[in-house]
């Protein structure tokens, strides 16, 4: 196989200023709606002492799980020996830390006391799995950033593929332990299935993908470099084949709920009832984020067409957002069950279907997070040669 | 390229450590007031107070919180008692104000306090919660009476 | 649901009788002995301080004890239902078959093996050795993990600014809290707020003590009639205990 040529982009145009002149807005209205947040405490936002998560939990999570997600092309090229996925290994794991970057920046600022970061850094009770992540993410970085210093450093090429097993055994366990988050709150029906974790390891496969296929795009239509379809399709049908797994983990998902008669209420709730969050279930997650990307990704007519495959990753990512929120804030929309057999009421709203509207400043500061991400990408393939200066097809080279 | 970037830290780390440099400027020393009463003296003498009174309160506040002693040597709440006092004109300074007996130095030293975010900044003597936490009853009250359809009969 | 009793009665049982055989006469002294702590002294796991609620008692639309919880921890509300905090609460049952309603106050059930502790990160939630499970707010730094882990919607997270506030209950924003069963009362020998207060109005619906201790009235009382823990599946052993439920 020929060397891979890599250069940073030239990232001199106005497009370019203009671009992470527009991504900075975005942080700065991000920020400016944590100020607001944090000076008048969180009862601005939707978030109560009912729906404790809320919207900048849904991006902070969707945003890591995506990361460990946008790793797999790394991963595939180095542990599983694809060749041909070697050239996008180094994309792959600036995504991977930018994501990652994003999320737990959203996650941080939305703490009630943020200025605590260095409490949350000195003081560990090893027994949280909260606690756990923080060292799965700090570790992430560490080994995503060896792993990207091996493959562009020639002295350190040949431990090239020890660091990818490491960064993919680590990105497996962090995914794990993301969706464990959920999976110890053995009090909310919702989160009671050990089905948890494996179901996100399976989606972050989608929505990291999903994302590393829009900024591979983009990146390459605006620096005018050479995609070529080879590549393209190759990753779309990789897709493809993520998106329905993880519509086939979903149903298999709720139909092990169902068999539990204590899921019942719950399963009930987010399926049929559940008013908002059953929209957002079948219309969000399911339709628009697993049935018509699917179609879309396999009807014979688009196959090559390049907007067809951006909006597939935006009904992918539209889909994740839609499947956290379900998750996180319908989970607890849900009343918590305490007395089985009575109808309960008190002025705590127990035994209610909790409300939520989410605030305007809880997106903003998600979508903050977002940019934060986008920035971090934009920028660093600049200064360093992150993009092969071609992915033109075999055959035309 | 590598250059380039190696360049742009630098410069961005030299912007962050020239501020503190331009930052700095005459400030007035802060002006304490000193507890009144005869003979009241502090737990231990002003220069070992001045030195080490976090320790002393982050020693006590862990023991309190954790183990449940509740001595009063080194209590916050006595700090509170025998420092912050109201002016001739009965006003108490907030916690915020470089009037109160904590801030007054700490907004010299530049010190961020984080103790009054939870603790009341003045003696409980001079708090006036009249009437105020029952907003909070009067709330439940009337979801009570609406939950169970009482009629408003209650206390 | 009374073989949790069962159980952790019969291990503090064996407990507190080799203390009452080394150290004291046994009988009428070891009450005192349990509950009498000097103030520069720490606590110790000889007691668990434990309540028992019998709902029979409790009358509805009767707020005695949560008036009493907050006017002694200064909760002020923001005119906000959803975001203001509520140590305690009452909570109205209907039983689906028969119609039959009862009314109970709910509150941390200061569980002994707590989940809020087990998930917080910094290790703010934490049990003193009595038993009475805390926020140290000093390094809470309110991520709402224990609020999602709390199989009772015991916590509250404090939504917006606070000052003037008591003694007992420091608190503010940004930072997560629950009923602390008056831990400032019980350590000076009195019993929390609540159950005075229930006391107070005739209704007798609340008692307070030391469950490790066998001649305790709650001891002996759960001896005698029992009391059920709300969500004994998840084996958590609660601190406060139920009847007629
Ligand atoms: S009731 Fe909730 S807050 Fe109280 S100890 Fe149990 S888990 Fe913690
Ligand atoms: S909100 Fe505070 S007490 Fe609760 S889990 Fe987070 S750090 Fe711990």
């Amino acid at each position: 196989m020929k060397k891979i040529e890599y250069t940073a982009i030239k990232g001199n145009s106005l497009a370019y200023y203009g671009l992470l002149g527009g991504l900075g807005l975005v942080m700065l209205i991000g920020l400016l709606a944590v100020w607001h947040m944090e000076h008048n405490g969180h009862y601005v936002t939707g978030m109560t002492n009912q729906i404790v998560w809320g919207m900048p939990h849904v991006f902070a999570v969707f945003l890591i799980v995506a990361a460990s997600g946008a790793l797999n092309v790394a991963s595939i090229a180095s542990v599983f020996r694809k060749e041909d996925y070697e050239p996008l290994a180094r994309l792959s794991g600036l995504l991977a830390i930018a994501l990652l970057a994003g999320g737990l920046v959203v996650l941080l600022l939305d703490l009630g006391r943020p200025d605590r970061l260095i409490v949350a850094m000195t003081y560990y009770n090893f027994k949280s799995i909260f606690a756990w992540n923080i060292i799965l993410y700090t570790g992430f970085f560490a080994i995503v950033g060896v792993y990207i210093w091996f493959m562009m450093d020639h002295n350190m090429y040949r431990f090239k593929k020890q660091a990818g097993l490491a960064a993919f055994v680590w990105r497996l366990i962090l995914t794990t332990g993301t969706g464990s988050i959920f999976g110890f709150l053995v009090a909310r029906s919702a989160y009671d299935a050990a089905l948890m974790a494996p179901m996100f390891i399976i989606m972050s496969f989608s929505f990291g993908l999903a994302i590393f296929i829009l900024v591979l795009m983009a990146s390459y239509n605006w620096t005018g470099r050479e995609l070529g379809d080879e590549v393209v399709s190759r990753l779309r049908n990789l897709l493809g084949v993520f998106v329905a797994a993880v519509l086939y983990f979903v149903i298999v998902y709720h139909l092990t709920n169902l068999y539990i008669t204590e899921h019942h209420g719950v399963e009930k709730f987010i399926l049929l009832e559940g008013g908002q969050f059953t929209k957002v279930f079948w219309i969000g997650q399911i339709i628009l984020g697993g049935l018509v990307p699917l179609a879309l990704i396999y009807a014979p007519g688009v196959r090559n067409c390049r907007k067809t495959l951006a909006v597939i990753c935006t009904l992918i990512i539209i889909g994740g957002l839609s499947t956290m929120y379900t998750i996180i804030i319908g989970g607890q929309a849900y009343p918590l069950e305490m007395f089985p057999g009575y109808e309960v009421s008190s002025t705590f709203f127990d035994g209610v279907v909790n409300d939520y509207t989410p605030s305007i400043y809880e997106i903003a500061l998600g979508v903050g997070g977002v940019a934060v991400s986008l920035v971090i990408v934009a920028f660093i393939i600049k200064v360093l040669p992150f993009l092969p200066t071609s992915l033109a097809d075999k055959q035309s080279s | 390229m590598i250059n380039r970037f190696l360049r742009i830290t630098f410069i961005l780390t030299g912007l962050v450590l020239l501020f503190p440099v331009t930052g700095s400027a005459e400030t007035p020393l802060p002006v304490i007031h000193e507890p009144e009463g005869d003979g009241v003296k502090c737990v231990e003498p002003e220069d070992v107070m001045r030195r080490d009174h976090m320790n002393f309160i982050l020693h006590q506040r862990d023991e309190t919180m954790h183990e449940g002693i509740r001595t009063s040597k080194y209590s916050f709440a006595e700090c509170i008692n025998c420092h912050v006092e109201p002016d001739d004109n009965g006003n108490i300074a907030a916690a915020d104000s470089k009037d109160h007996f904590c801030n007054a130095c700490h907004e010299y030293a530049a010190v961020t306090i984080d103790c009054f975010e939870c603790h009341a900044d003045r003696p409980q003597k001079f708090i006036n919660r009249g009437g105020k936490s029952s907003a909070l009853q009067e709330e439940m009250h009337q979801m009570l009476t609406v939950i169970e359809g009482t009629g408003g009969e209650l206390k | 649901m009374s073989d949790c009793v069962n159980q952790s009665r019969r291990s503090f049982l064996e407990k507190s009788a080799v203390v009452g055989a080394i150290t004291i006469a046994p009988g009428i002294l070891l009450h005192q002995v349990a509950n009498a702590k000097p103030d520069d002294q720490p606590v110790s796991d000889t007691v668990r301080w434990g309540m028992l609620i019998n709902t029979n008692n409790c009358e509805q639309g009767c707020t005695d004890c949560i008036d009493a919880c907050n006017t002694e921890h200064g909760l002020v509300g923001n005119n906000r239902p959803q975001s203001d905090t509520q140590y305690i609460r009452k909570v109205t049952l209907r039983d689906k078959m028969t119609g039959h309603e009862l009314s109970l106050p709910l509150m941390c059930q200061h569980c002994e093996t707590a989940p809020c502790v087990d998930v917080c990160p910094t290790g703010a939630s934490f049990q003193r050795k009595d038993g009475i499970a805390l926020v140290d707010k000093h390094i809470c730094i309110g991520c709402r993990y224990c609020m999602m882990a709390c199989p009772y919607k015991a916590r509250s997270f404090v939504h917006e600014a606070v000052n003037n506030q008591t003694l007992s209950a420091p608190r503010g924003k940004g930072t997560v809290e629950s009923c602390t069963m008056c831990v400032h009362r019980v350590d000076k020998d009195q019993i929390p707020a609540c159950v005075e207060a229930c006391g107070k109005g005739k209704h007798d619906a609340m008692m307070f003590g030391d469950l490790n201790d066998p001649n305790s009235e709650i001891s002996k009382e759960l001896e005698k009639h029992g009391g059920k823990q709300i969500r004994a599946d998840l084996q958590l052993n609660t601190a406060v205990r139920y009847q007629g439920l």
